[in-house]
Formats: structure tokens, sequence, C-alpha cells
């Protein structure tokens, strides 16, 4: 049997959803015994939170001041002490699961598989290579531990469940290193709902033209209640801030709406959305790429689409 | 001397559309246009903008794999590395080995830096950097897009899910580079004459003492899923009917 451990990550009060979709993952591997352990300062309300999750056997916290917020330099020895029973370890691969996990592998001596998006058998596995031009199959050879991160948007939630997992606090003896030191977190705070795990997200590119410009799509977010994204070319052209890009190289995502506005649909955003369940494409170009993969096209003007959808949409 | 090591990959074009060998063996990269893994380029501008603001002395580009990523190292050295090193090795090198060879180069070298990419284009792994802090026992500040030498510590910011954060880390350290940290220099055509002058040392990796093994086997290599093209519609009016009838909005 597989014994599982999963690597949960918080904001140091609230379970981040990219757990639940690492234990969805786990579910693919057969029968296995899934633990999800905690390293927090205050880690009891997120450990009630996960101990929820179908299928989760057991939860260990680990409560350490050190862990306010979350630093891999500390998380990575800690893991890799207690790793040892474990067949497979798993983290998301958000910035957090991607940062910590190759350090766990090294620690482990073991060679890490990144970005899972299907299971085929509990070594054998299907990830994303060439911004996902292509997809390979790898094996993890025989007797190592499978050290991975999850492509959240490749993979539902796992169901909570009524009855609650074994909650228990452990203390790995590990001498926390002192050479990492957090400074500072600027967030864009806001009251949409997380790019990352919204069901709607409405999206600009560079043909709004502004940042100015860009409140229109905002107006819109909010009608709807969906998160707001933003091409890389926005993002650069200062349209956007820098953690609303979604593609390759900024977050991948999969809502069941996503809004297309003013985007042509480089390869590296295509990337980012290609999971999501409906994709609608507002562009003036009626030969964007972005035609190529959407659900539903219309070719027009966005700054004359963008009001009459808000004003159709509060219509009932 | 305080030197910055850069680790570099030679990779397909970021501009190439890349296609899956019809037998599923892997990608066609024969006579395919390769370069300088973009992220690592970010890496050697940055190395190259801390040694001109007098923080470091020496900018060494290093590469592992066969005999035609000296293109790379070229390119690196015009654009200002002083001396390159060339581990050269044809199998596949994965990025724990990877790390085990830059390891045992930073025991030569002892760098107060190494500064890779976050991720090569080619196999995505996103992996090198942090099992190189992870085996030197060094800190690491992934994803950066900001980074500000400060005597013997190096204050980072990183792209993070969530926005911004910043570390202070001490020296020696790891730094990979996020996309929006810096713009790399192009490269002049005299700098590319001076560069064949350059010192680029070729080295065995036994002699390192490290063991190339593959730890991971590529089985199976496929295009993706492709997403069927949907419907055009004429109007406003028409998408959100559209949408509400699936129940969308």
């Amino acid at each position: 049997m597989n014994k599982v451990l999963i690597i949960a990550e918080h904001d140091g009060s609230r379970l981040n959803p990219a757990t639940n979709k690492c234990v969805r993952c786990a579910h693919d591997l057969g029968e296995s015994d899934i633990t999800v352990v905690v390293f927090a300062a205050e880690p009891a309300a997120i450990a009630a939170e996960a101990a929820k999750i179908d299928r989760v056997q057991t939860v260990l916290t680990v409560a350490h001041s050190a862990h306010a917020p979350l630093l891999s330099a500390n998380v990575a020895p800690q893991v890799a002490a207690m790793a040892s029973p474990y067949t497979h370890i798993f983290g998301p691969s958000t910035t957090f699961g991607k940062d910590l996990m190759p350090r766990v592998a090294a620690l482990l001596d073991a060679a890490q598989v990144s970005d899972i998006m299907a299971v085929e058998s509990a070594r054998c596995f299907k990830r994303p290579i060439y911004a996902g031009n292509a997809i390979v199959t790898v094996e993890v050879e025989p007797g190592a531990p499978v050290i991975a991160t999850v492509r959240t948007a490749s993979f539902e939630a796992a169901a909570t469940t009524e009855s609650s997992a074994a909650i228990e606090s452990i203390s790995p003896e590990v001498t926390l290193p002192q050479h990492t030191r957090f400074v500072s977190m600027s967030a864009a705070r806001s009251d949409r709902p997380d790019l990352q795990t919204a069901n709607r997200v409405v999206s600009g590119g560079r043909a709004l033209g502004s940042a100015e410009n860009f409140q229109i799509l905002y107006s819109l977010a909010d009608k709807l209640g969906a998160a707001v994204g933003a091409s890389r070319a926005a993002v650069d052209a200062g349209y956007a801030a820098n953690d609303m890009q979604v593609g390759q190289t900024g977050k991948i995502i999969a809502p069941e709406l996503y809004l297309a506005f003013g985007i042509s649909g480089a390869i590296q955003h295509l990337t980012g959305i290609k999971d999501a369940r409906t994709i609608v494409a507002i562009n003036k170009d009626a030969e964007a790429p972005i035609f190529e993969v959407a659900d539903y096209g219309l070719v027009g003007d966005l700054f004359q689409i963008v009001p009459e959808l808000e004003t159709l949409l509060s219509a009932n | 001397m305080k030197r910055i090591l850069v680790p570099i990959k030679r990779v397909v074009d970021y501009n190439v559309r890349i296609r899956v060998k019809p037998d599923g063996t892997g990608v066609v990269t024969d006579g395919v246009k390769m370069s300088i893994n973009p992220f690592d380029e970010i890496a050697l501008e940055e190395a190259l903008r801390i040694k001109e603001q007098g923080h470091a002395e020496e900018v060494v580009a290093v590469t592992i794999g066969g005999n035609d990523c000296q293109q790379q190292l070229r390119t690196a050295l015009a654009m200002g590395a002083d001396r390159a090193l060339h581990v050269l090795c044809d199998e596949v090198i994965e990025p724990l080995v990877a790390a085990k060879i830059l390891l045992k180069l930073i025991e030569k070298e002892a760098p107060i830096l190494a500064i890779l990419g976050k991720q090569a284009i080619d196999d995505d792994c996103n992996q090198t950097g942090q099992m190189l802090a992870a085996l030197w026992d060094r800190p690491q500040a992934t994803f950066a897009s900001k980074v500000e030498i400060a005597g013997e510590s190096v204050r980072v910011t990183r792209e993070v899910d969530a926005g911004l954060e910043t570390l202070e880390i001490d020296l020696p350290a790891v730094i990979t580079t996020d996309l929006r940290l810096n713009e790399p220099r192009y490269v002049k055509l005299p700098d590319i004459m001076k560069a064949k002058k350059k010192p680029l040392d070729v080295i065995d990796p036994v002699s390192l003492g490290v063991t190339v093994t593959q730890r991971i086997k590529a089985t199976h290599y496929a295009p993706p899923a492709a997403r069927s093209k949907g419907v055009m519609v004429k109007d406003t009016a028409e998408l959100v009917t559209a949408l509400r009838s699936k129940g969308l909005v």
C-alpha cells in the first residue's frame, strides 16, 4: 500500500484549496494511506480543515513560530526528517510547492516529478513539457520515494466529509537555519475571488490600452463574481499587476468560465487556460488565435461589448 | 575574489513551434534553432549588473551538455561573462544530477551567488536552483523580480502567487530568476569577437566524482489534447443567451 504525505499550503489561517487537489491526485494512486502535514505557527484551525478532506487518514501538525510565514529553508529539512515511512510526498504546483519540493527532494537524494497532470500508476505519471506543447509520460525508478508537485488545474478538489481524520502534533528534531529571513509581503488584496481558484475569470489583454481602461473589466467581474486576470502583454505594458498574469509564466487556471477580452491568444497564454471548462473570446481581430480554442467567439470592439454585457447581465 | 556562478542551459528557442515525433519518442530537435534558456539569460544579465555595480568581480558561466552547448557559452561570454566552464556530457541530465555537478564546481569556485533561471523552457522542471541550495546547505530565493545586495546579505523580492514577497538571505546563496527581473542586453559584434578569446574550460564530470544516473524515465511523448473549435456568435445578446442556456452566468 502507498503511504502518501501531502504538505499543506495555507496563508496562516486557512487551508489553500491546492491542498485538496493534491489529495485528489493521491486518490488516483490506488490503495493509499494519506497523511497531510501542516507547518504553521498556529496550525489547529488549518488542521481541522485538512482533517475533513475525503480519505485523509491522519493530519500531522508542526507548530513553530518560524512557520509564520512558511519558508522553504525551514520547512524542507523538517519534511526530510519525517519522510522515511512515506512512499510518496506531494506538494502543489503553486509558487509555494515549486519552491519547497525540490529542496525536500534534494535532501532525500531523490528526483522529483514536477506538475503531475495525470496518474497512470503509483510510479507513472503524465506531465506537461515545452509550455504544455507536449505531454510526457514518466516512470520513477523502483525503490525511491516519489517526490512530486501536483498541477492543481488538472485535478478537482477532493470532497470534504463530515467525519474527521485524527490530528496529531509532532515536532521533528531539526535545527532550523538562520540564513533566511522574511521581510515583507505586498499583496494586491481585493474583495474579488482569488484568480487561482475562481469559478469565473474575466481577463484582459494589450487591447485594453491602459490601466484606467482595465477598470471596465473590474466592473464586469464584480457583476459576475469573477476574478480578474491579464495576459503577459497587458502586465508588461503596466495595465495590470504581475500577480494577475495568466499563462505559462504566470498562473495556470481552470475556471468554469473564462472571458478573454482583447487577448490575441499567444501559445504561452493558451497554456494557462486550456483546462478552463468554457472559454469566451472577444477580439476585434477575427484572425486572432484565441478563436481557435474558444467555445464562444465574438468579433467586435470590447469597449462597446463590455458595457453591453454588463447591462444584459443586470437584466433579470 | 567575489564571484557569481551562472549556470545556463541550451534549449529549443522560445519561438520554435514544438512538434512531437510521430513515434512518441520525443520532440523534434533536429535542425531546430537552439538558444540560451531565456530565464538563464535573465540570470546572466543580473549577474553582470551586480558586477557592474561593484558587488562582484567575476561572472562565470557554466553549462552541462554535449559539444554544441559551447555555442551558448560563447554567447554568454559575448554578453559579458568573464569565463566559461563546460561540463561535457552527452547523457540526459536530470535536475538533481545538474545540482550535484554544480555543487562540485561551487566547491572549487566559492562564489558569493549562484543565479539560475527559475526553469528551463524545455522540461519545465523548475528544480535545479532549489536542489542546489539544499545540497549546498545555503539559502534560496526563487522567482526573483528584484535583487539588492547589502553587504553580507541580499534582499530579494519574489513573485509568488499571492503577490510580492521580500526575503533577506545571507550570502552565499542561490537565486532563481523570474521574467520581470530585467531585460537582457543585446550582444554586439565586437563583443562576439572578444568572446572568442575568453577562457572556456572543458570539464569531465567523472573528474568531479559525480555519477550521471537517470532516475525518472520518459516512456512516451504525445501532443496535448486539442480543444475543439467552438462557435462564433454575432452579437452580445446572442453570447449572453448562449451562456445563460449553459448555466454559466
